[in-house]
């Protein structure tokens, strides 16, 4: 079929833009994304510089530290030491074949540190932190709390927003360590009572092996992913809308997109920081 | 001091050099969500100790426009003056000091579910650093205004609506705004409740004299408000007699985005525009 030179307008493509139903949703979802990439930016950049003026709110940044420290610790310590008892019965049963079960420690404790303990209790927090915050937040939008509060004087962003970030991240950076220790302790118990090996030259294995850049690798990615969880969960708290299911979809997404994020700066931040302290 | 009226109410005293400066003044105000405009051109002001009810249907822009007042939203255009300055296109940072000096009482109250009922009515005077001993000895009588003195350690959970509503007029009346405004505070209560409501903001106007704007679909309600007078001496709302109604007590009108009506009870009765008549009748 042969059309016109120029006469567009007969074109099925350009006759009618309602019917071009398969570029339409993806230049709107195109647009959605640069939109909200934008928004999350400016979001993240406010409540990080809100910390440099007054007024701040210490007494719910402590609050804030003891519902996302204090609360996560238990589920942070058991996804820990049933890590790194995976860990250790996966890794015996390769090295077995090699004959070199001796580094079990060595191979759960670097592994634990470096990546499993930052990246699991980023993903652990997010599941159960930035889920509440986004579901909190967004309850408060649909019921007009927000408004009041903006109302009443008080800018949400400061009062809400900036305590959970820097409580997610203060948190989350002890948090990892807690799960670091309780992976190898997992590994440990694993490493003696199930494949009945050498408790000593697990632990002993496991200490010498480490090196400051690997703790620095570990400890520097938490500061990282406690900044993603709550300014995620803060942000999509704080646009939902359409009532109470907005707050279950804001939910969702928030749990989600932090996840997601969570690895991706974690491969980023692994990419740089081997970079910065390449392995012996 | 100024001499006590027929009702027993102090006269309100000379008018100061500001007294003529409006205290809210809408100036072709216009905004729009993605679709037709909520509000078209909208103007009207608001002068010192005057207050305006806001009449139309539901949906029809009335709490978006209470919400411009307070620059909890931004017109697409027009010119918005809250106190003398203009909010229109002010820093969110500079709308705060002014939003201290209003107070607003939401559709359902807005309370904060996790904080008591103390602690709510207490909202900004906590943020402010006030002495706990202080805050009490502020929050116990405002409470009192509203009826509510028993509620004082008790979660919004446990209130009923017309309860929450209260102890929200409580909140907002606590710092003694320069203007109020009511979004809907009588919607979806039983009638003896709304007349608890509007009594309360009845005793607001005639006795602190605070200019304020209500919004309300409830025509019974309105008239109520414009009919009726706060008697001290009885502590209760009485009717104005022989049919007088509050000269400082007016009424607007939207309807489709637009402002069809400013004017007194007066002129709302006896207005010709088929709109206020069908929604008068």
């Amino acid at each position: 079929m042969r059309y016109p030179v120029g006469d567009t307008g007969a074109l099925p493509f350009f006759r009618n833009p309602a019917q071009n139903m398969a570029t339409i949703p993806i230049e709107r979802i195109a647009k959605q994304l640069v939109h909200t990439i934008q928004d999350y930016s400016l979001f993240a950049w406010r409540a990080f510089m809100n910390l440099y003026t007054e007024p701040r709110y210490w007494s719910d940044y402590l609050i804030q530290s003891d519902i996302i420290g204090v609360g996560s610790t238990a589920i942070v310590l058991l996804s820990g030491f049933f890590t790194g008892g995976v860990l250790a019965l996966q890794s015996a049963a390769t090295l077995s074949q090699f004959g070199a079960t001796a580094v079990t420690g060595q191979f759960v404790s670097i592994t634990m540190i470096r990546e499993l303990g930052p990246v699991l209790t980023g993903i652990m927090v997010a599941g159960r932190n930035a889920s509440s915050m986004a579901s909190e937040l967004g309850s408060m939008v649909v019921t007009e709390q927000i408004d009041a509060m903006r109302a009443l004087g008080v800018d949400p962003m400061r009062k809400l927003v900036t305590p959970r970030i820097f409580a997610c991240i203060s948190m989350l950076f002890f948090l990892t360590v807690v799960a670091d220790a309780f992976g190898i302790l997992g590994g440990g118990a694993v490493t003696v009572f199930l494949n009945h090996q050498n408790g000593t030259q697990y632990f002993s294995k496991a200490w010498e092996s480490l090196r400051y850049p690997d703790i620095i690798q570990g400890l520097v990615k938490p500061l990282f992913s406690g900044y993603i969880i709550a300014s995620v969960g803060c942000f999509y708290g704080l646009r939902t809308t359409g009532g109470t299911q907005g707050v279950g979809r804001s939910t969702i997404q928030a749990v989600v997109n932090s996840s997601v994020l969570i690895i991706l700066v974690d491969f980023l931040l692994t990419r740089v920081l081997l970079a910065l302290f390449p392995p012996l | 001091m100024s001499a006590p009226t027929a009702s027993g109410l102090p006269a309100p005293g000379p008018p100061g050099p500001d007294d003529k400066t409006p205290v809210v003044a809408f100036r072709n105000v216009s905004i729009s969500f993605a679709g037709p405009p909520v509000l078209d051109d909208v103007s009207f002001s608001v002068a010192p100790g005057e207050t305006r009810i806001l009449l139309g249907p539901a949906g029809v822009g009335k709490s978006v426009l209470l919400k411009l007042v307070d620059g909890l939203l931004r017109p697409d255009s027009g010119s918005i003056r809250l106190f003398g300055e203009e909010i229109a296109t002010m820093p969110e940072q500079k709308l705060f000091p002014l939003r201290m000096r209003t107070g607003m009482v939401f559709q359902e109250g807005a309370l904060f579910d996790s904080l008591s009922v103390r602690d709510n009515v207490a909202y900004q005077l906590i943020q402010e650093r006030i002495p706990d001993d202080e805050i009490d000895s502020r929050v116990r009588p405002a409470l009192s205004f509203v009826g509510l003195e028993d509620t004082f350690s008790m979660f919004p959970a446990s209130l009923s609506g017309g309860m929450r509503r209260r102890v929200a007029i409580a909140r907002a009346f606590i710092r003694h705004p320069e203007l109020l405004l009511y979004d809907s505070p009588t919607g979806g209560l039983d009638p003896v409740t709304s007349t608890t409501i509007i009594e309360l903001i009845v005793k607001e106007r005639d006795v602190h004299r605070t200019p304020s704007i209500l919004v309300t679909h409830r025509l019974q309600d309105a008239f109520m408000l414009c009919t009726h007078e706060f008697a001290t001496e009885y502590n209760c709302m009485i009717p104005f007699p022989n049919g007088q109604y509050d000269p400082n007590t007016t009424f607007l009108m939207l309807n489709e985005g637009r402002l069809i009506f400013d004017g007194s009870l007066h002129d709302l009765v006896h207005s010709s525009d088929p709109f206020v008549r069908e929604f008068l009748e």
